[in-house]
């Protein structure tokens, strides 16, 4: 083996484009590991309970960027109960102690305190982007300490949190000296916020390139932020549901004007189909568009200000869109390569005006399309095949058909067959979600094809075991499986337990797994942390004996170099 | 058609699974089929329309909070469908409403006010000509015409119409 100077190593391995490359280097030996853990600056934690802070900090001491991510999916869908865990508090104090270089934390599904941002913005001097998705436990006041001692602070983007009102005086703390802003995402605040400190703050970040506003800001600060920040390329709108005067509209109009490097827009809360005319101009130049939250614009609003954004690579739209809107979409859209499709109704039997129809049409004309979410009520096996034919490079296919179980809407048959097509041509198939009547044969298919899989999600789905066998014995690359609602027990849950170490995670909840079953996997694999969530409920499933032992409510399985979590509430049994 | 059985319970297809839990539960889809034919199903069971299954659909918390409190919101304040606004004519007993929304431009609009007033204008021996005027957010009388259509919707706020002894 040659020798090279340990700076000469690490400038080779400032090469390698990711975090599981830079792993594997590090086990080459002993010099390897040392000269990479001091020189990597991004740490990706998937699973914030899989390491302990401390060993993170101590390994990485020169990190700068750290992403963690806490709760699993399915606690977006409120599966997860409240308490659960996932707190951002240990991994916040760690790096205070160990890493005060560090600049950009991001997190997801975590719950963060303000006293942990309070921490956070006091520590280190060097921050510069906190970027907070799905978490909780924080108000107003902890953003106010970020936005008055983070000093270099570049962005603070916060998506789709929970966030207690405490008044508007956070935006206020920025103080004057702050004008390195680039990103600024509150759209997700519920209050108010003060308009003079928000276009004081715009007028005074020259280099802002990305600004969404919550639904409190109006019309008018929206103008006169836009005559401000003609280098903006990412908008999200504040309120555009009143009905607005027409020396507002014209200087809206004369706002977005301006904006010529305008590629992204979202927000639309409620919007008035009256304000869409103005931003017509705008959506030529658009590659994102998100309107899914505006129920109040029908088939013809949306496809009438869509048939212009000839270049949109990214549509979240609700099912308002209808099928004949989809056709719209797919003429117009030729560029298009990631689509949701958002239900305006949730109840089950209700209605969708879209259906299997406006999906081939999409299909047909969105050569490029890779990533799928799509609500709808009905499905059938030819689309699926269809689909599947016309859209080889789909990379994320998210169905979601809204009544569980429910079969072709033509044949009556399980969508076994059309799911299986999906799994087949699309060779590069990452993620997956399936719904609607689903036998095991799906899992076979997705078993034999499926090979690039890392997350599977299943719900309502399978006969037997035999279904999730199939899963875990073919997906090699399979990294998080989600399952609710099927018949799946022990027997499949103890098949390959090795294979569990290969994966992030495991949920399963409301199957058919046992306590002995877990008790069986957390015996066989000690480097899995095998927690089984029972919360106290009315209709207690426990009563409902399956082989003469409790059900388990909620299993969430994970590999681990932590050992048992200190900090689970007592509804939680880690085994 | 044949009825599924895509009952929400854990087990096969086609077992009968536990009698108190699986009454209870009664699916969406069979609930909703006998309604749908008319055999009338369990008397019990939650209107199909209504049937909700934990965490199902999987749409974000945030997004359902969002939605739900937005149309809450809606119902309320009447907000969102039609414009509604007032029609006045002096002389006329009464006032009329009419829905913005449903006409193309102001020929459309002249023509169908005609239509409602014209019969209480020939009454008090009118000549029949009229002008539309509107009162826009500041509380100011306009006349209709001048700013384009969807401008116009935007800020009327009432409708009076002017007759051809007033309008000058």
């Amino acid at each position: 083996m040659t020798y090279f100077p340990e700076e000469v190593v690490e400038h080779i391995f400032s090469f390698l484009p990711g975090q599981h490359d830079r792993n594997t280097v590090s086990l080459v030996c002993k010099v390897w590991y040392e000269i990479e853990r001091l020189s990597r600056r991004t740490v990706f934690v998937g699973n914030c309970y899989a390491v302990r802070p401390e060993r993170v900090v101590l390994r990485f001491p020169n990190m700068r960027a750290l992403t963690v991510k806490g709760k699993p999916h399915f606690a977006d869908f409120n599966l997860v109960p409240p308490d659960w865990g996932g707190y951002a508090a240990p991994w916040i104090e760690a790096a205070a102690r160990g890493c005060v270089g560090l600049e950009e934390l991001r997190m997801k599904r975590m719950v963060v305190t303000d006293e942990s941002l309070e921490l956070l913005a006091k520590t280190f001097p060097r921050f510069r982007a906190l970027i907070l998705i799905s978490c909780e436990g924080f108000s107003t006041d902890g953003l106010a300490a970020i936005a008055s001692h983070c000093k270099l602070l570049r962005e603070l983007d916060l998506q789709e949190n929970e966030v207690e009102d405490r008044g508007p005086r956070w935006l206020s703390c920025f103080p004057d000296s702050c004008t390195s802003l680039v990103s600024l995402n509150f759209a997700c605040i519920k209050g108010e916020v003060n308009a003079g400190s928000l276009e004081r703050l715009v007028a005074r970040s020259p280099n802002l390139r990305s600004l969404r506003l919550n639904r409190s800001v109006p019309v008018d600060t929206l103008s006169k932020i836009l005559m401000r920040t003609p280098n903006l390329e990412d908008l999200g709108t504040g309120n555009l549901a009143d009905d607005f005067q027409t020396e507002s509209y014209i200087r809206l109009a004369l706002a977005f004007d301006k904006c010529k490097m305008l590629r992204s827009l979202s927000g639309f809360w409620d919007a008035s189909p009256f304000c869409l005319p103005f931003i017509y101009p705008v959506c030529a130049q658009l590659t994102g568009l998100n309107l899914s939250y505006a129920p109040t614009l029908d088939s013809s609003d949306l496809t009438k200000m869509i048939s212009h954004c000839v270049k949109l690579q990214r549509l979240w739209v609700l099912d308002c869109i209808a099928d004949k809107g989809l056709q719209v979409v797919a003429s117009s859209c030729k560029d298009l390569q990631e689509l949701r499709v958002f239900p305006s109704d949730f109840y089950i039997a209700g209605y969708s005006p879209v259906t299997e129809e406006g999906l081939v049409a999409i299909s047909l004309g969105c050569q490029k399309l890779s990533s799928l979410l799509y609500f709808c009520h009905q499905m059938t096996n030819a689309a699926l095949i269809t689909i599947a034919k016309n859209c080889p490079n789909f990379t994320r296919f998210r169905l979601c058909i809204l009544e569980p179980g429910k079969p072709d809407a033509m044949t009556n048959q399980p969508l076994d067959e059309g799911f299986g097509a999906i799994v087949r041509e699309c060779k590069g198939l990452r993620r997956l979600s399936i719904s609607g009547l689903l036998t095991d044969k799906v899992f076979m298919y997705i078993g034999t094809y499926a090979k690039e899989l890392e997350m599977l999600s299943i719900a309502f789905a399978g006969d037997s075991d035999a279904g999730m066998m199939h899963v875990m014995k073919g997906c090699k690359n399979l990294r998080k499986l989600e399952i609710r609602d099927s018949p799946f027990g022990d027997a499949a849950l103890l098949e390959n337990v090795a294979k569990y170490e290969t994966m992030r995670s495991l949920w399963m909840s409301s199957c058919n797994v046992t306590e002995k079953g877990c008790q069986v996997l957390a015996s066989k694999m000690p480097m899995l942390n095998v927690e089984v969530i029972n919360e106290l409920d009315e209709n207690n499933e426990m009563d409902e004996n399956h082989g003469g032992l409790p059900k388990v409510d909620k299993l969430y399985v994970y590999r681990t170099t932590a050992g048992g979590r200190d900090d689970a509430p007592n509804f939680v049994k880690i085994l | 058609m044949e009825i599924i059985d895509a009952e929400l319970r854990l087990g096969p297809p086609g077992s009968s699974g536990s009698g108190d839990m699986a009454a209870k539960k009664r699916s969406a889809a069979a609930a909703a089929k006998s309604e749908a034919s008319g055999t009338g199903g369990d008397p019990d069971a939650a209107p199909a329309s209504k049937v909700q299954v934990v965490g199902w659909p999987p749409v974000g918390a945030y997004r359902k909070s969002t939605v739900q409190s937005a149309s809450a919101a809606r119902e309320k304040g009447g907000v969102g469908g039609g414009l509604y606004v007032k029609v006045s004519m002096d002389g006329a007993p009464y006032l009329r409403k009419v829905d913005l929304r449903t006409y193309g431009g102001y020929g459309e609009l002249r023509d169908a006010l005609a239509k409602l007033f014209g019969a209480c204008d020939k009454a008090a021996g009118g000549a029949g000509g009229f002008a539309v005027a509107y009162e826009d957010k500041d509380g100011d009388l306009m006349l209709a015409g001048d700013v384009p259509w969807d401008m116009f919707i935007c800020s009327c706020k009432k409708l009076r119409i002017m007759r051809g002894s007033e309008a000058r």
